[in-house]
This record gives C-alpha cells, sequence and structure tokens, in this order.
C-alpha cells in the first residue's frame, strides 16, 4: 500500500494520523508541504526515525527544491524520487491512500 | 498500467492541481493509460477557459486543455459540483437559461457515476487535494 501525505506536519496531523494507521512494509511518500516532514533536525525527525524502522519512506525531491531547500536537507533513509519515481510507487502499491 | 486520477483542488491554490498534472504527464510519458481524469469540488475550476493568468505564470488550464489534445485525455468536471461554483459547456449554459459558457476545450461536464467507473475501470486511483 502507498500512502500519499502532502501537508506540513506543522501545519496538520495528516502524517500523524497516516504514521499510526500505515501497516508495517507500506510505502509512504511526502510530497509538496509534506516534505517537511523528512527535513534532518525538526522536532519531527526522532518520530521519522522510529517510523523508517518499519515503513518505506520517499520524499518529492522536486517539492524540496521548490522551497529553496537541497536534497541534503533531508534524513538519511529516507529515499529522493521525482515525479517518475512517484509514478512507480503508484505501480508497485496498491492501493493508494491520499492522507488529506 | 491503468490510472485514474482524482483532483479535488483548484488551479492556483496550493499545489493539488500542479501535483496531479504532474503525476498524470509523467504517468503517460512511461506509457501507463490515464482512464480519466476527475474533476470534482474545487477541481472543476481547472476547466475554465476564462482564466488568465500573468505571462510569466503558468496556464494551469490550458496545461491541461493541452494534455488532453496531445495523449486524448479524457478530463470529466463534475456536473453538481461545477453549477455551484458557475462552470458551464455549451448545453448546460442553454439550459440554464445563461448567456455564455466557460469549459475549457478537452474537458466534458458529466456526473458522479464517471467517478465510479474511473475507480473500477482503473488499477489505481490517485487523489489529489488538499
Amino acid at each position: 500500500m502507498l500512502h500519499t501525505v502532502n501537508k506540513s506536519p506543522f501545519e496538520r496531523v495528516s502524517l500523524d494520523s497516516c504514521l499510526r494507521f500505515a501497516k508495517p512494509k507500506d510505502a509512504i511518500l511526502l510530497y509538496e508541504d509534506g516534505v517537511y516532514g523528512a527535513l534532518a533536525g525538526t522536532r519531527f525527525e526522532s518520530t521519522m526515525t522510529e517510523a523508517l524502522k518499519k515503513f518505506r519512506i520517499y520524499v518529492m525531491v522536486p517539492d524540496v527544491e521548490a522551497r529553496g531547500m537541497k536534497v541534503d536537507r533531508v534524513m538519511a533513509g529516507i529515499q529522493p524520487v521525482d515525479y517518475a519515481g512517484f509514478v512507480g510507487l503508484v505501480e508497485e502499491n496498491c492501493p493508494v491512500q491520499a492522507w488529506l | 498500467m491503468k490510472f485514474s486520477v482524482l483532483v479535488n483542488e483548484g488551479p492556483y491554490q496550493h499545489q493539488a492541481s500542479d501535483s496531479a498534472y504532474q503525476f498524470t504527464k509523467a504517468a503517460l510519458e512511461k506509457g501507463h493509460e490515464i482512464f480519466r481524469v476527475f474533476f470534482y469540488h474545487d477541481g472543476v475550476n481547472n476547466g475554465t477557459r476564462l482564466t488568465v493568468p500573468p505571462q510569466d505564470d503558468r496556464n494551469i488550464v490550458n496545461r491541461w486543455s493541452e494534455l488532453s489534445k496531445q495523449y486524448n485525455l479524457d478530463l470529466v468536471v463534475c456536473i453538481a459540483a461545477a453549477q455551484r461554483r458557475g462552470i458551464l459547456d455549451v448545453n448546460e449554459a442553454k439550459r440554464q437559461g445563461k448567456d455564455s459558457n466557460n469549459l475549457a476545450d478537452g474537458f466534458r461536464i458529466s456526473g458522479l457515476g464517471q467517478l465510479i467507473e474511473a475507480g473500477i475501470q482503473a488499477e489505481r486511483m490517485v487523489v489529489f487535494g488538499d
């Protein structure tokens, strides 16, 4: 299963909800403002470190860069993807759940 | 693989219609089939041809129309959501006694049955919104 999260965890609880309901080995894509949840050095980092033990987590690089950051700000273990990579995640995982 | 896309957010609001467009384009370029893109709620505003964004900004509506032309994409606007927001095609304008219509090229107006069908026919349904 693929979960998509498009809002910052500092703004909404959608990433928290996603992490609570996702099953081990599910894939989670952080895109749009959701990329803020993937950054190293935030107060959300420990939550994501725990999440990385259970889930495959991906971050949308064009959305990181559109927010003036380089991909080296992203936590180790979170895998960078582009739109083609997003399409690939949708191919590989069924169903796709958007946490809106 | 056969995908359907649901867009629940209007253009120039946050990023959902941009993401939906980029995803749809990337899927088509990878050789996938997009069974349908369904525009619901404020997403119907992606279908008005009267938008005039500044010249140095992307034209979200035209971009959908061009993608539709290039790949013969089925862009469906929810009729009830569209009527509430003043999105009308030629027939609907006539039926409602309005003096004009504004549905962009490549879009068509239909009902929620088309969303259900998109969910049934496609192997994946990807939702974009707020």
